[in-house]
């Protein structure tokens, strides 16, 4: 037996196996290094890169870097009123499709969890997800050809057209989570909210959104979040209309202006700290 | 549960029909990739499978769809490895810092994809010097995919609970024996439908994919959008969107299987 022959003779491996076994820093150091450079220094690391580019210019006759310190694009973007109006649009749009979502996916996570048999549970659950594996742009490809003037639906490309795709491709991403934070809601709870008198609507306001409220704000994160960076499915369906995502993209492609770039970027980034910032606490973190 | 009729009635109406219109597009999609009308003309005048054909036989879709599997299993690889790590601190430890940890996880599918690109690029770029291929897309899909293995790993340690690997221990097993023959194949589940789930986020993505990879690595969602707008590609990306909707059933029902199949759940 191997375990016997490393207690009695510990050899290297034994004991570091019991070294291991004896440090829990060490062990925690070892397990944390690896994640924590990937993510705490590479990545954090590459996002603080970008916010000081922010802070530079490009010389406009070479198209180089200038590594000086300047406020200068942030005053563009803050007294620029296109900027502002993209801005408040993309809120409005990544808004839009959220409160959307929720309405939709709400009812029909509810009854995944509640209503259906465990055995249909599990085949509703793969329904929603299998769409997710379809790619992002097919689905918005179809929503092109269902939109154009000529279409089924033939409402025609612009806001309402984008909306109305980022609430369809967005979707399974909000009903998972709702899901799976109903089916963790013992159903007893329903039960009694009924056994104490109160009826559907009132058990819906008092127990189950309370409580699915954790899911329903991760889902939230997801929509948000890929609502406001955006700007594919703003090109496929968006007509003439532009998000955050579109001029952060024109100024590294077209306009090769990094550091304005890095700047309008700053904008989701702030706004989606805020906004992890303010549920953290409700736990919606752990329910991703 | 004390639902009235006409709830349960609109639940599962709004169920049935939230699914008709998820699914509705990609149905339309399928039919076209065999709709013989170049344009895709409604209703289909016949049905052919020369677009399949055509779409089998082109070197375009083929060297995508190789590259996009390397860049897949490559995120996977890096995923499950830091994700497994990070689950069982995070798990397993009281330290300072620890709900940052989780923060930090989430952070790059939580910010737009958009940002984590163009930080990703401007640092292999500007900062590492590093040139953008292959290697570049890995580490920028890498990134967004820790999430998933982090998740579906924590999820089953927390209810593994300790038991069984402290009666591996008292049984005279050392940390390494008890993690092989006894944490590991608790976690293996756990760990396939996080990895699946890693590689299909990775499979699909096209933002960070767009900034990180340089001018010869095309992943198949990067050849569909550059072949979306062109009317003579048109019914080739459809068979590809197609087979892509097709196959993705598979993964998924496995994934389902091993995170959901456990008894212990319900």
């Amino acid at each position: 037996m191997t375990t016997s022959a490393a207690l009695s003779r510990p050899g290297p491996r034994g004991r570091l196996a019991a070294f291991l076994h004896r440090h829990a820093r060490v062990r925690l150091s070892l397990l944390l290094s690896a994640p924590l450079a990937w993510l705490g220094l590479a990545y954090l690391g590459a996002l603080a890169a970008l916010f000081v580019t922010a802070f530079w210019s490009t010389d406009t006759f070479t198209g180089d870097l200038v590594r000086s310190f300047t406020w200068a694009n942030f005053q563009d973007l803050v007294t620029g009123d296109v900027y502002r109006t993209i801005a408040l649009r993309s809120l409005g749009v990544a808004v839009a499709v959220t409160l959307i979502d929720l309405i939709v996916a709400f009812p029909m996570a509810f009854a995944m969890a509640k209503l259906a048999s465990p055995r249909a549970q599990r085949w509703l659950v793969i329904l929603v997800l299998t769409p997710l594996w379809a790619s992002y742009l097919v689905k918005a490809y179809a929503w092109r050809v269902m939109l154009s003037s000529d279409g089924v639906l033939g409402w025609g490309y612009g806001l309402t057209a984008t909306i109305a795709t980022l609430s369809y491709l967005w979707l399974p991403y909000m009903i998972l989570p709702i899901y799976a934070g109903l089916e963790r809601l013992p159903s007893s709870l329903l039960d009694a909210a009924g056994d104490l008198g109160a009826r559907g609507w009132r058990t819906f306001r008092t127990v189950v959104w309370p409580l699915s409220f954790p899911a329903v704000v991760a889902g939230s994160i997801f929509t948000f979040s890929l609502s406001l960076g955006d700007y594919i499915t703003v090109k496929i369906v968006g007509g003439k209309s532009q998000l955050i995502g579109n001029v952060v993209y024109d100024n590294i492609g077209a306009a090769n202006n990094l550091p304005f770039a890095a700047a309008v970027a700053t904008v989701p980034v702030v706004i989606m700290l805020v906004y992890l910032a303010a549920v953290r606490r409700t736990g919606a973190l752990e329910n991703l | 549960m004390n639902l009235s009729r006409t709830a349960r009635a609109s639940l599962w109406t709004a169920l049935v029909l939230g699914l008709g219109v998820i699914y509705v597009p990609l149905g339309v999609v399928v039919l076209n990739s065999f709709n013989s009308d170049r344009t895709f003309g409604w209703p289909p005048p016949g049905f052919t499978l020369q677009w399949w054909g055509a779409a089998w036989r082109s070197t375009g879709v083929r060297d995508a769809l190789w590259t996009s599997v390397q860049a897949g299993l490559g995120a996977t690889v890096i995923a499950l490895l830091l994700g497994t790590m990070a689950a069982f601190a995070v798990q397993r430890y009281r330290f300072f810092g620890r709900d940052t940890v989780s923060l930090l996880i989430v952070l790059p599918i939580a910010l737009p994809g958009i940002v984590t690109g163009i930080a990703l690029s401007n640092t292999f770029h500007s900062v590492l010097g590093v040139p953008l291929g292959l290697f570049t897309v890995i580490v920028g899909h890498a990134t967004f995919c820790v999430v998933t293995v982090y998740n579906n790993v924590l999820a089953r340690l927390r209810r593994m609970g300790l038991n069984l690997e402290e009666a591996s221990a008292d049984l005279g097993a050392d940390t390494f024996t008890t993690f092989r023959l006894v944490t590991f194949p608790m976690m293996r589940s756990a760990l396939l439908a996080g990895g699946l789930l890693a590689f299909a986020l990775s499979f699909d993505e096209i933002i960070v994919t767009t900034f990180t990879a340089g001018a010869g690595v095309r992943t198949l969602p990067i050849w569909i959008f550059e072949n979306l707008f062109r009317p003579n590609q048109a019914p080739v990306v459809n068979v590809v969107a197609a087979a892509l909707i097709v196959v993705s059933v598979v993964p998924i029902y496995l994934a389902q299987r091993l995170s959901g199949g456990d008894p212990q759940t319900r």
